[in-house]
């Protein structure tokens, strides 16, 4: 009980950031047309590649041979994530672009 | 002010890490603006860019700013080797990819996400804050957040990958009520394995690294049996899922560096996921605990085999068909996606607009494998948009339609959504080709659909098959149609 107390405590405006990006989350989707699901999923897939900065700092601080193999391989899968996530999604919606007709 | 005060006495103020947070501010407010514009199709190509550009601020940022306890960061070689690799294959792979592998494209990297995530919490484990371990023991919410990373991390990448090899169709569905009774199993003994651990008390962290192991190898097995049964055809529901786990993954990340910018960006991902996937389960007109248990067609479903008489059609007829109607609908399912048949269905529909017919296609919001790609395909063929409807909107003209040509779909203009209470698709909405007077279904064999279960459309009096591969057929057709 204490533990999650302090929990609160600590991270009192992570929670509200937490809680606010919940509901704009779901804001900005609701509103969504059905055709721009897919691509929106994966815009979505190449944001929550945002944990490779986690993958960095580990790497940026790791000592031991072995946590190095691991930051190494977080970093390498984080800008996986990132890059193909982006570059995907730019890919489909350049299908919606208005082509001049050739 | 008492509490600021408080504050300040245990933050070490320093240039760099205000600079860093405003520059984490700047990333998260592109994400946002990113995701809103990629809700509306004239600014989504721009919205992708400026989530693009805050990605990269917060990457730079945190490479020449970032501080851990007031040490900077070392292993710089490592850091842009692992970077260079990863943007090196991820762009050859994303650009090299055909347009119908997009859905696993967006599952294979979903999953990386997932590892990463993971791989924090496996590294973060043994540095869990030694005050806190003094005063709480191992239950505290530092040994939390890691673990949930951890569990949730794991379980996104070994699902993805599964979902991967089902749209790839290199790996079936596995039905069966042991699997489910595995499943319940599976999840309780990880949460009593967190539990187990969490409760061990004030010790080294680094002396739990072996059940700290087991936890990830059993969230990994939980991982490809959690999507083992679930049907090819919810593939979508599951991707967007899983890819709503990653963001709450990355989130605790964010919890965990106090890092602002990787907990906006996973729980906005988190919550638009989640919505994301209510909205799909909703399109096809199932409940998500339904989609998860799969109940989905299968050997369990008892299935009425009525062969009522199957009528062919020849190619000429059906070119004659087409050229004298006044309105014709295109109904384009995952079959037509893997012929890479887009090209041809437009040519086949500009050649009959030029001799008077009206063509429009009428798009299920689950037609090809995730809601939207179908669009996303044809709009590569050039249709216009004004030409594709959404199933509502076809189906109230579908009356005035003249042929139905379905072209690779199956369970979307499934009858028994309709009319049999017992089917396993019963309420699906469905696209309405009976309506029509005249439906040709353009098939590669009598084979069922991706929900495996028989459809009585291909029966109807109104209904004419044509057998073939979409892509030879359609050309072979477009030959017929202009030869009238």
């Amino acid at each position: 009980m204490e533990a999650i107390l302090q929990f609160i405590y600590v991270n009192a405006e992570a929670l509200f950031i937490v809680i606010l990006s919940i509901f704009l989350g779901i804001e900005v989707i609701s509103h969504v047309p059905a055709v721009l699901h897919t691509p929106l999923m994966s815009g979505a897939n190449a944001i929550h590649g945002v944990v490779v900065i986690g993958a960095i700092i580990v790497l940026g601080h790791a000592e031991t041979g072995l946590s190095m193999v691991l930051g190494f391989f977080a970093v390498l899968l984080g800008t996986l994530n990132v890059v193909g996530g982006f570059v995907v999604t730019d890919r489909m919606l350049e299908m919606f672009k208005k082509k001049p007709k050739k | 002010m008492d509490r600021i005060i408080e504050f300040s006495k245990h933050v070490q103020f320093t240039f760099g890490d205000s600079v860093l947070e405003i520059f984490y501010l700047i990333a998260s407010v592109l994400f946002i603006m990113g995701l809103k514009m990629l809700s509306h199709p004239d600014s989504a190509k721009k919205g992708n860019l400026w989530a693009a550009a805050g990605m990269v601020i917060a990457i730079v940022a945190t490479l020449l700013l970032h501080r851990h306890n007031g040490q900077k960061m070392g292993n710089f070689g490592l850091i842009f080797f692992a970077i260079s690799i990863g943007t090196i294959v991820g762009w050859i792979i994303a650009r090299r990819v055909k347009m119908t592998k997009m859905p696993e494209m967006v599952s294979i990297f979903n999953g990386m996400g997932g590892a990463a995530a993971a791989l924090i919490s496996l590294m973060e484990f043994p540095h869990i804050n030694k005050e806190l371990i003094a005063q709480h023991g191992l239950l505290n919410w530092q040994a939390l957040v890691i673990f949930l990373g951890l569990i949730i991390g794991s379980v996104s990448f070994a699902g993805s990958i599964i979902a991967f090899g089902k749209l790839d169709g290199r790996i079936k569905d596995i039905r069966s009520l042991t699997l489910r009774i595995v499943n319940i199993f599976m999840v309780i003994i990880i949460v009593a394995l967190t539990i187990y651990i969490m409760t061990r008390g004030n010790v080294d962290p680094a002396e739990l690294s072996p059940l700290v192991y087991a936890l990830l190898a059993i969230s990994l097995i939980y991982g490809v049996l959690f999507v083992m049964p679930i049907g090819g055809a919810d593939m979508p529901v599951v991707i967007s899922l899983l890819n709503s786990f990653t963001g709450i993954a990355a989130a605790m990340g964010g919890f965990l560096y106090d890092n602002l910018v990787m907990l906006t960006g996973g729980i906005l991902v988190g919550s638009a996921g989640t919505i994301l996937t209510f909205l799909m389960c909703k399109a096809m007109n199932r409940s998500l605990l339904n989609v998860i248990v799969g109940s989905f067609g299968g050997g369990t479903v008892a299935v009425e085999t009525e062969q009522g008489s199957i009528r062919e059609i020849s190619l000429i007829d059906t070119a004659i068909l087409l050229t004298y109607s006044r309105k014709v609908m295109v109904v384009p399912g995952y079959g037509l996606a893997v012929a890479q048949a887009q090209h041809l269905a437009y040519e086949l529909d500009s050649i009959l607009q030029d001799k008077g017919v009206d063509v429009k296609y009428a798009i299920h919001p689950v037609a090809g494998r995730m809601p939207g790609h179908m669009n996303v395909l044809l709009a590569e063929a050039d249709v216009p948009y004004d030409k594709l409807l959404e199933s509502d909107k076809a189906n109230d003209e579908m009356e005035s339609v003249d042929v139905v040509i379905v072209i690779g779909a199956n369970d979307v203009v499934n009858p028994a959504a309709e009319d049999d209470p017992s089917s396993p698709i019963y309420g699906m909405p469905i696209v309405k080709t009976l309506k029509a007077k005249n439906v040709i279904v353009m098939k590669r064999g009598m084979g069922k659909g991706y929900a495996a279960i028989e459809n009585s459309l291909f029966n109807h009096e109104k209904t004419r098959m044509l057998f073939g591969n979409a892509k030879e057929t359609l050309q072979k057709l477009i030959t017929e149609v202009k030869n009238i």
